[in-house]
């Protein structure tokens, strides 16, 4: 039978976690994404499913907390807002350099700095680019909805043991704080400890005498092990790159002009597609879902069909680039966005449309 | 002439080298507490008959390979978080047996607030703490535990406790946590001291079987190469300098 129920997004991560099984979470509170901790307090897991939360004395302990249960083939995840999360590249670039799965999901909120507790996208870069020192890559989903919230966090959990690398679930302040209808997963059980040895090897579980030392370890002082080892990490995103890519088309097959926006942006840009199409514009919007791996080939198949793209995010134009990088030039790419905290309507986007594409 | 394969017989064995020691040639200098110190471990961990089941947390500093001496499962950590880690791992797999091996850089200074909270919040570990005053690995810094008028490379004229403050005494200040059960200070420059050390560390490997809390041992060290002097001097140096500001014993045994 469908469960349902109204939740906040930050809620329905926390659900989601304990639904799907997962072992562990490690966190700090920080605006707006506390309702994550404070459920999973409420619900108290660990007289359930077993689950272990714990609230670290920080966000740097927090994603080393993630680094030492991925280590152990766990399942573990951590969730922050902005500031949190640039104090947790440390860890990142550890768990990508150590090969380790895991969680993190960010509640993006305005910078730089302590900046706002208002929602933003501005961790774009930071979040697609790596973020930590070294050349390496979270995969990153975007979720747009608080049903999205919730299913994405098993799809993290896929792909970040898929390819033993850190997922990023990339989400905003209004994705957080908004209720939603979310249709609930039914509860599977956790992972063994024989199902961890058996699929997950390399896992430090305790040396059996029929095999060598697990060592969890991302330091190859010779250079040409370290350059090997980063080929080995190209060759894996090659791989995400071909095959992980998601996205969603909405009213693209008569498109003269498209939108490319993600996360609550995508939300407000879904009206202004409705609203400019009143007017007789042909819009239609190209929402990412994977935003890291990005969607290139689609928007390259877009640019031979339409006559100009607009990146619409809550930055002062992050993803543009990317954009711009995948068209390479064959359209015109402009960016619109409200930023600092601030949200843009609908309206502003149609405005922005024709006056930096349509020329209006 | 007895021959000599008359006396090699596993009757007339009176020491042998642990097989949780690996057999790889460590990169430590010579005079250095960190391979004795290893061996200690290894030695409680098979006497223990735990080596199936514990996990070391190494750390950023001279003892970042020591995964290599261990025949045991590990993790290398970030730079001081290593009590982060080892509160993950036992947390999520409480039969298993957890200790962090850190020193002076890695868990007084980088690391303090990963140490402290795992101390306060009692997590039931043994954390092993190398305390050699001076960074070993990048070249002999001041470490948080150099010596008042103890030279290092960033304080080539002695450290001067008006511009870089006091060195730390962390493990007196973690015993004042109600998390820790067990925090002793040892050596391993004598004979006598490497006994003392070893039983310190099984007592803090038995405190984790008993589920009593954080254990941490603090080892008093030399560090030759950082202290620029030979082995033997740096011992009697260690006697001389050191002891008197970290006293060695117990500073809280429950």
């Amino acid at each position: 039978m469908r469960e349902l129920k109204l939740m906040k997004g930050n809620e329905a991560i926390a659900e989601a976690a304990i639904r799907a099984g997962v072992d562990g979470y490690f966190g700090y509170p920080i605006t707006p994404q506390s309702e994550v901790m404070e459920t999973l307090m409420a619900e108290k897991p660990w007289e359930t499913t077993g689950m272990v939360v714990l609230q670290a004395e920080s966000e740097i302990a927090s994603i080393n907390m993630v680094y030492g249960g991925a280590g152990c083939g766990k399942r573990v995840m951590t969730s922050s807002s902005s500031p949190g999360v640039s104090l947790m590249q440390e860890g990142l670039t550890y768990l990508a350099g150590a090969e380790l799965p895991c969680v993190v999901v960010n509640v993006v909120r305005g910078g730089p700095g302590l900046g706002t507790i208002q929602p933003a996208q501005s961790d774009y870069f930071q979040s697609v680019k790596g973020g930590g020192h070294g050349d390496y890559k979270l995969i990153t989903l975007a979720p747009a909805s608080v049903q999205e919230m919730a299913d994405f966090v098993e799809t993290a959990f896929d792909l970040a043991f898929k390819y033993r690398n850190p997922v990023m679930i990339l989400s905003d302040g209004v994705i957080g704080q908004m209720m939603e209808k979310v249709e609930l997963k039914e509860f599977k059980p956790r992972w063994t400890s024989e199902y961890i040895e058996e699929n997950h090897p390399w896992a430090t579980t305790g040396k059996k005498k029929d095999r060598g030392r697990n060592i969890i370890t991302s330091v190859q002082l010779e250079s040409s092990v370290q350059e090997a080892f980063n080929h080995k990490l190209q060759n894996k995103y090659q791989q995400v790159e071909a095959s992980e890519v998601l996205f969603e088309e909405v009213l693209c097959e008569d498109a003269e002009y498209l939108i490319i926006a993600y996360g609550s942006s995508a939300r407000i840009c879904q009206k202004s597609v409705e609203l400019a199409r009143e007017k007789g514009i042909k819009v239609g919007m190209l929402r990412p879902i994977t935003l890291y791996p990005f969607p290139v080939e689609q928007l390259q198949k877009y640019a031979k069909q339409v006559k100009g793209m607009l990146s619409v995010e809550m930055s002062a134009g992050q993803m543009v680039e990317d954009v711009k990088l995948a068209v390479n030039g064959a359209v015109p790419v402009e960016h619109f966005g409200r930023f600092g905290g601030a949200v843009h309507s609908p309206g502003e986007v149609v405005e922005a449309l024709e006056q930096k594409l349509i020329g209006g | 002439m007895s021959d000599i394969n008359t006396i090699i017989k596993p009757e007339n064995i009176i020491y042998k080298k642990t097989d949780v020691l690996t057999d790889n040639v460590m990169h430590y200098c010579p005079g250095c507490s960190h391979g004795t110190v290893h061996k200690l471990i290894a030695e409680v961990i098979e006497e223990m008959g735990i080596q199936e089941t514990t996990i070391g947390i190494a750390p950023v500093g001279c003892s970042v390979l020591a995964y290599n001496y261990l025949e045991i499962d590990w993790q290398e950590a970030a730079h001081g978080r290593a009590p982060a880690l080892a509160t993950a791992v036992k947390r999520l797999m409480p039969e298993k047996y957890v200790f962090s091996y850190q020193g002076d850089g890695d868990l007084a200074a980088i690391g303090t607030a990963e140490t402290i909270h795992a101390c306060n919040r009692g997590e039931n570990i043994v954390m092993v703490f190398i305390n050699n005053g001076i960074y070993g690995m990048t070249g002999g810094q001041m470490a948080p535990t150099t010596l008042p008028g103890m030279p290092a490379s960033t304080c080539p004229a002695g450290r001067d406790v008006s511009h870089d403050g006091a060195p730390i005494k962390i493990s007196e200040l973690l015993a004042q946590l109600p998390g820790t059960c067990y925090v002793t200070r040892q050596s391993v420059h004598t004979a006598a001291n490497v006994r003392k050390t070893k039983k310190a560390l099984r007592k803090a490997f038995e405190n984790q079987a008993a589920n009593k809390g954080t254990s941490l041992v603090e080892v008093v060290s030399t560090c030759s190469s950082g202290w620029k002097m030979t082995p033997t001097k740096a011992n009697e140096w260690m006697e001389e300098n050191m002891f008197p500001y970290y006293p060695l014993g117990d500073m809280k045994n429950e």
